[in-house]
């Protein structure tokens, strides 16, 4: 059994939680943002940009680069923890999947970072 | 927007998401009880096949 020392929820509970909640605000999201941009047929750059700077979108914008990164944490860490162990790749899967695991974690803070100087800045 | 080259990577790209949405919303469903027996699971993935490649194919529609 690999340990849960890595999840985010620290607990399987909070993490099928998180998960879902996230999810939820994702879903919205990608409907909201596809719903604009395919209800506009004579879409302008400056339709988009008031669209998406508006404060009610810059706040969701913001909430679901969070919601993305906690899903894509929750989900990654489930699949290297299924994927990347002793049974599978013997004794190096331990040092691998944590090193797989932190690079991936350092990916995650630098997207929504990254993410939010993007929105903000704009 | 009118390259070809760009609309395939967005439409592979939108392909992945509507995916994903479409599985994740059978993980809703079978969380509220439905649909939890093999039957029903076996049932609820081939609907999710058939509901992503019809939004697969509305999306291509879409961006071409």
């Amino acid at each position: 059994m690999v340990t849960s020392v890595t999840s985010l929820g620290k607990n399987g509970l909070y993490d099928w939680l998180i998960q879902r909640a996230t999810a939820v605000v994702l879903g919205v999201y990608f409907v909201v943002v596809v719903g604009f941009l395919s209800g506009n047929d004579e879409l302008t750059y400056q339709a988009w940009r008031d669209f998406i700077t508006c404060p009610a979108m810059l706040i969701f914008t913001s909430l679901a680069l969070f919601s993305l990164a906690a899903h894509a944490w929750i989900g990654l860490w489930t699949v290297s923890t299924d994927y990347i162990t002793t049974r599978q790749l013997g004794s190096k899967a331990t040092a691998l999947r944590l090193a797989f695991q932190a690079g991936y974690m350092v990916v995650n803070v630098v997207y929504v970072l990254w993410g939010f100087l993007i929105l903000w800045g704009a | 927007m009118s390259s070809v080259f760009v609309k395939l990577v967005l439409w592979a790209i939108l392909s992945g998401v509507i995916f994903h949405f479409v599985a994740g919303i059978k993980h809703l469903i079978m969380d509220l009880g439905i649909g939890e027996t093999l039957e029903g699971g076996k049932n609820l993935s081939v609907a999710v096949f058939v509901v992503a490649a019809i939004g697969i194919l509305l999306a291509g529609v879409w961006i071409w």
